[in-house]
């Protein structure tokens, strides 16, 4: 798996002309910062006004805005599915599995429907907002909540923690490893979004790399180089979670 | 008025199952009482109504003069000991004990010494930026005590807290409890289903069986007098002897035996208890016995019988020489047997 990858990385540092007549490389070449400079800032799209650069950042936002807000909203619907008493809380928290057979893909026109009546067609809240609620992080809190002594709930409770301490103070803290978790899955998730940004963008402005990708045009080594780049967010975010990930694991018991 | 008022509490679970059945109970300012019966009694249950955890079906509990049936178990001012400990795990012992107090509103200052002195009491002061999973067992317990002494509470609540430990510390902490609870006066629960736990720790003894209370007295008071047939067999060890006999104007039959006692009673279906180191071993012993089984403990010896069909224990120092499948001799002293009615299952 990483020889592929490196030939790409190795060619990408060799310029278009030398590729063109020699083919793939397995050494590197020196044309790396020229390369990778060009690639970054150089306009692209079809009316040259996005840059590699802008189109990170857009994925960067919309994964982190994603990861975040699904974070968010399943440990809370975690919480009040697993702690308060509701009455129907085990079919509601069926009919928000359910949701797991619906796809994104089938919802799409309805979803884009909302958004453009909320005029949040080439915002980031339009990017993030109907993507931002997964329910098999919810499904993962849940049983992580149900895991938890009931004595510990009412320890505190004797302790007197209200309902959103107790949230703050024990279960953000106990889930800690599944929050990484959840979060490097739904940052992945979100970074590879295609078909979504694609509908809910006209502005080549909120274009992100994964559509980039596919409307890069030009030399070979330049798109070898953003291929490699665009590998990066997605690797920091794994390598720097993987290490609270780890932590968390040692830690709780 | 006692300090703690329990009056006809009862607890009926939504799917029908009484847990506590009309139970009233007064418990003294200081005093150690302990909780105890079989699992699934409801001595938990009980405890878990005085913390506030459990709803009421009905009754009233007050505390100190204060009807507390619906106050919240924060404002209750009761602490709790919980069987697992319940130790927060994502924080350090300092935290576990101080976060009850943080709640509260006291000073940074105030909760400083506070935990700094429980934790000296307890001689736990130099764990205190440890978390729970790296503290032993017995520094656990410690930690869980900590956090229910540090707030200075009305009431201790204990629920079995010690049988998490194995067998010496369990000793070891048992001790100390009563130390501590003589040493800071707060009246304190204590629930178990061990009788030698409660017999060590309990001013009084409140035995319980299927959510009724069956008696209420000191551990002398209970051995001594058992008041029906279920608190006889239940305390003490071994169990308490109990055959099925006929006593007719005073004198008890048990199959071909018959033993004299000190009334002239006459009971058609009854029950004659006789604890196993009540059964005295001699020469001249007016009854004999086939030794079927014999346990030797150490200091003591364990000696399985019948009469009868009827299985009996007793008791002795393992200094006489007894092997099974001797014939031994014993006496009974009429003032050690207890008599039942089997009907009621009240002491006669």
């Amino acid at each position: 798996m990483i020889i592929p990858v490196w030939i790409i990385f190795a060619s990408s540092t060799h310029s278009s002309l030398f590729i063109n007549t020699n083919g793939l490389q397995f050494f590197l070449g020196d044309n790396f910062v020229e390369n990778y400079s060009r690639v970054l800032f150089k306009k692209s799209g079809f009316f040259k006004e996005i840059t590699a650069f802008k189109m990170f950042f857009n994925s960067f936002v919309m994964a982190i805005g994603i990861a975040t807000l699904s974070v968010v909203t399943s440990l809370m619907a975690a919480y009040g599915l697993v702690y308060f008493k509701i009455k129907y809380a085990t079919i509601i928290f069926w009919l928000i599995f359910i949701t797991l057979l619906v796809p994104l893909e089938l919802r799409i026109m309805p979803s884009y429907i909302i958004m453009s009546k909320l005029n949040l067609v080439n915002t980031f809240a339009g990017l993030i907002l109907p993507i931002s609620a997964s329910a098999i992080a919810t499904f993962f809190f849940r049983q992580f909540y149900k895991s938890i002594p009931d004595e510990l709930l009412e320890a505190a409770k004797l302790d007197g923690t209200s309902s959103w301490r107790f949230f703050i103070d024990f279960l953000v803290p106990l889930s800690k490893t599944m929050i990484a978790a959840v979060f490097i899955f739904m940052f992945v998730f979100g970074y590879n979004q295609y078909l979504w940004p694609l509908i809910m963008t006209t502005s080549e402005q909120y274009w992100t790399v994964v559509m980039g990708l596919k409307t890069m045009y030009g030399s070979i080594s330049d798109r070898f180089a953003f291929v490699i780049m665009s590998m990066i967010p997605p690797v920091i975010i794994i390598v720097f979670l993987q290490k609270l990930f780890i932590q968390g694991i040692f830690q709780s018991k | 008025m006692g300090f703690l008022e329990l009056q006809n509490i009862t607890k009926i679970y939504p799917n029908g199952t009484k847990a506590v059945d009309e139970t009233s109970l007064n418990i003294d300012n200081g005093e150690f009482v302990v909780f105890v019966g079989p699992s699934g009694c409801g001595k938990s249950t009980l405890l878990r109504m005085i913390a506030g955890l459990e709803d009421i079906t009905s009754g009233k509990i007050s505390l100190d003069g204060n009807l507390i049936n619906n106050i919240d178990p924060s404002e209750r001012d009761v602490a709790m000991v919980f069987q697992n400990y319940a130790l927060y795990p994502h924080m350090s012992v300092f935290n576990n004990m101080s976060y009850g107090l943080k709640n509260r509103g006291i000073s940074k200052d105030e909760i400083n010494n506070k935990v700094n002195d429980v934790a000296k009491l307890l001689e736990i002061d130099q764990l205190l930026s440890r978390k729970p999973s790296m503290l032993s067992g017995g520094q656990r317990q410690r930690v869980a005590m900590g956090r229910a002494i540090v707030r200075n509470p009305k009431i201790f609540l204990f629920d079995e807290p010690l049988s998490n430990l194995d067998a010496k510390l369990r000793n070891q902490m048992r001790l100390e409890i009563k130390k501590l609870q003589r040493q800071m006066g707060v009246t304190s629960i204590f629930v178990t289903h061990d009788q030698t736990e409660a017999m060590t720790l309990g001013d009084r003894i409140v035995v319980i069986n299927n959510g009724v209370v069956e008696q209420v007295g000191t551990p002398k008071d209970i051995y001594s007098k058992p008041k029906t047939k279920f608190v006889a067999e239940f305390i003490g060890s071994p169990q308490m002897n109990l055959f099925q006999s006929k006593i007719e104007n005073g004198l008890a039959k048990i199959s071909d035996i018959q033993i004299k006692l000190n009334n002239t009673l006459n009971i058609e279906d009854a029950c004659v208890g006789i604890r196993p180191d009540d059964i005295l071993i001699s020469d001249k012993g007016e009854y004999s016995s086939l030794a079927n089984l014999v346990e030797y403990l150490g200091s003591d010896m364990i000696i399985y019988s019948s009469i009868g069909g009827q299985e009996f224990s007793c008791k002795l120092s393992s200094k006489i020489n007894l092997k099974a499948g001797d014939i031994f001799k014993f006496d009974i002293s009429p003032s050690t047997v207890h008599i039942f009615d089997n009907v009621t299952g009240y002491r006669a």
